[in-house]
């Protein structure tokens, strides 16, 4: 049997497609209720798909998370309150609509879009991975380390609202990497004689920390008066969604594009896509005056690509291992837990396995389209559940999950101290995303270091003596120098 | 919880001083330049220098704001028991769980967290118990992990 057959036949053996069913019910619920976010159901799925096989695992998280990515818009409609952190660029836009009784415009194309959007980022995803793995087999760790500085290094300049907090955050994440025995010498870093400590802080922990419980704590402390349901009846939301793609085909493939490259980009995610898509098209559209008063382009546009970059995330994560996002970074976790670790030999040993993960990208966004429509349906109720009951329940899963794991009651402190950490890091505006990736790839970072200082006997210059290298030492330069020197010019041309 | 930005600063300035005295006591790899020390030398490093940009950038922008801002919910009560309680709740697992068992432990942080959350009372007590087994079926028969039993063990089933 070939690869592709093999991939056929793991996708849609029943036990994978009851998980996919089963993932899709809770990506649309936890998108659908506002304060759940799409990191967070990965991170809430970790300690279930622990013990599944690695293909249904990789389908819990995929179908999980582009479900919630699309129902994240649903609450963003009827309450005004986004769904996601991916949904909020857009919900004043998509409330104003409904206040104009086109509830059903502004779902609709947050559903079709959404589901094409995530159907462009996967043929992305299945078009460039292998090449671009191709050529990573030639990497040395000279390539290797510059490319995870770059990656780093881009997270930080993409959320540059607080460049310099965004850096704090960053050496935090690489400290928090340095603990334990997983380093080149194998000596055991500030473990302080601990032995739980020996193997390092875990990840999974820490990130059920960072995105359910800090949610938790953001959601106990909320003053802000409850939202009011708009109370109308919702026809068919399909109708005119034919005229939508043949009004705005530029529209779509620019969100589409623009998306799966902010995807791709590590430490940015949905959320910065559809802001960034939202201000793209408004500023591009024949109309930007109708921007704000409840006009669908802007939907159209952003909604496709926030899904766009949940695929996109993946093409580094699967070749590199190098995470595009935060749900990415949860599941580069995942793969290393269940022997599938990230990198090129991934494409050319287990093909089958990437062939897999397109697929489950294809299922997932297809089957978006009707599921999505049923959620559509029973939305009122979903939001009538109460976030007061919820959110404990929540807490308790975040508690046993975390400690189903390793069995030990060690991680679920971790998880408590990463919740708390993250919540008054984030209430003093410092991001949480190059924390994250600071962590994840703070040991590949220091392995490829340490290995090319002994390669070249500690001469720096070497850093940028193979043709590759040198680039990618270049533009990681760039990266650092380019976007004060920019800040600086326009200041000067200004004055 | 809004603290200026200068306090942070110095909070990670102290960190990044203490890993870079910590490291030194790190031994040297025998006929290498590149010990354990290194990266979280340099890593300890930058932070101290993003640091202390940091303690300048919170003073400059101070003007008279206050050093440390609290926040609308810090008024109130119901909010801040229920802020306390949410940090309890693992806490009192990770010391409660061996001896009292999950049930126990698992009942009353639901139902205390629901009460805070100003769920009634009876509601909350059912739904801490419905919520409790639920759990403990999904992790401890379906997924097989050994959730304690506590002082219950003799009658684990």
């Amino acid at each position: 049997m070939g690869a592709l057959e093999t991939a056929f036949a793991m996708v849609f053996d029943p036990y994978n497609l009851w998980v996919m069913l089963a993932a899709s019910v809770f990506g649309l619920f936890v998108g659908a209720v506002p304060g759940l976010t799409a990191t967070m159901a990965t991170a809430l799925l970790v300690p279930v798909t622990f013990f599944m096989a690695p293909i249904p695992a990789i389908a819990a998280i995929v179908t999980a998370t582009a479900m919630a990515i699309f129902s994240g818009d649903i609450p963003g409609c009827l309450l005004r309150m986004p769904g996601t952190p991916a949904s909020a660029a857009y919900t004043d836009e998509a409330y104003a609509m409904t206040r104009k009784g086109q509830a059903e415009l502004a779902l609709g194309a947050g559903l079709v879009f959404s589901a094409f959007g995530g159907l462009f980022g996967t043929a992305v995803l299945i078009a460039s991975a292998p090449a671009l793995a191709e050529f990573a087999l030639k990497f040395s760790s000279f390539e290797y380390f510059w490319l995870v500085l770059l990656g780093l290094s881009c997270a930080i300049v993409i959320t540059a609202e607080a460049p310099l907090k965004g850096i704090v955050s960053l050496l935090l994440g690489l400290l928090i990497a340095c603990v334990g025995l997983g380093n080149p010498a194998g000596y055991p870093r500030f473990t302080f004689g601990n032995t739980e400590l020996l193997g390092g802080i875990g990840v999974i922990p820490m990130m059920i920390g960072m995105f359910a419980v800090s949610e938790i704590l953001r959601f106990v402390v909320d003053t802000g008066p409850r939202a009011l349901i708009v109370d109308k009846p919702i026809g068919n939301i399909f109708t005119g969604m034919w005229g939508l793609a043949k009004k705005y085909p530029l529209q779509i493939f620019r969100g589409n594009v623009l998306g799966t490259v902010v995807g791709a980009l590590p430490g940015a995610g949905a959320d910065i896509a559809a802001w960034m898509s939202y201000a793209v098209s408004k500023k591009f559209s024949k109309e930007p005056q109708k921007f704000g008063t409840g006009y669908v382009e802007g939907i159209v546009e952003s909604g496709s690509a926030n899904n766009s970059a949940l695929a996109g995330a993946w093409i580094p994560a699967l070749v590199f291992g190098i995470p595009g996002d935060s749900i990415t970074a949860i599941v580069i976790g995942v793969l290393y837990m269940k022997n599938m670790a990230p990198g090129p030999t991934l494409f050319t040993q287990n093909p089958q396995n990437i062939y897999a993960v397109y697929l489950l990208f294809i299922v997932a966004n297809l089957i978006m389209v009707p599921l999505g429509w049923a959620c559509i349906k029973v939305s009122k109720q979903i939001l009538r559940v109460r976030r007061e009951v919820l959110m404990p329940i929540i807490l308790l899963f975040c508690i046993v999950g975390t400690f189903a794991i390793n069995n030990t009651v060690f991680d679920v402190g971790i998880m408590l101290a990463a919740g708390l950490i993250a919540f008054v890091l984030e209430q003093n505006g410092f991001p949480i995303a190059p924390t994250i990736l600071g962590v994840v790839l703070g040991g590949m970072l220091e392995e490829n270091f340490v290995s090319s200082m002994i390669k070249s006997d500690g001469q720096l210059t070497a850093f940028f003596g193979r043709p590759i290298a040198a680039v990618l030492g270049a533009l990681t330069l760039a990266a650092w120098f380019l976007p004060p020197v920019i800040k600086r010019m326009r200041k000067l041309a200004g004055a | 919880m809004k603290v200026n930005d200068a306090i942070l600063g110095a909070v990670f300035a102290v960190l990044g001083i203490a890993v870079l005295w910590h490291v030194q006591s790190f031994p040297a790899v025998h006929g290498q330049r590149v010990g354990p020390a290194l990266f979280p030398g340099l890593i300890a490093g930058g932070l101290i220098v993003a640091s202390f940009a940091l303690i300048v950038q919170g003073l400059r922008e101070r003007g008279g704001e206050p050093w440390f801002a609290a926040p609308d919910w810090w008024r109130s009560p119901r909010h801040v028991s229920a802020f306390l309680l949410t940090l309890a709740a693992p806490a009192f697992y990770i010391v409660g769980v061996g001896t009292l068992g999950f049930f126990v432990v698992s009942v009353v942080v639901l139902a205390s967290l629901f009460i805070v959350l100003e769920v009634r009372p009876l509601p909350a007590i059912v739904i801490a118990v419905v919520a409790t087994a639920v759990i403990w079926y999904a992790f401890y028969k379906l997924l097989r992990v050994p959730l304690p039993w506590g002082f219950l063990q003799a009658h684990a089933f």
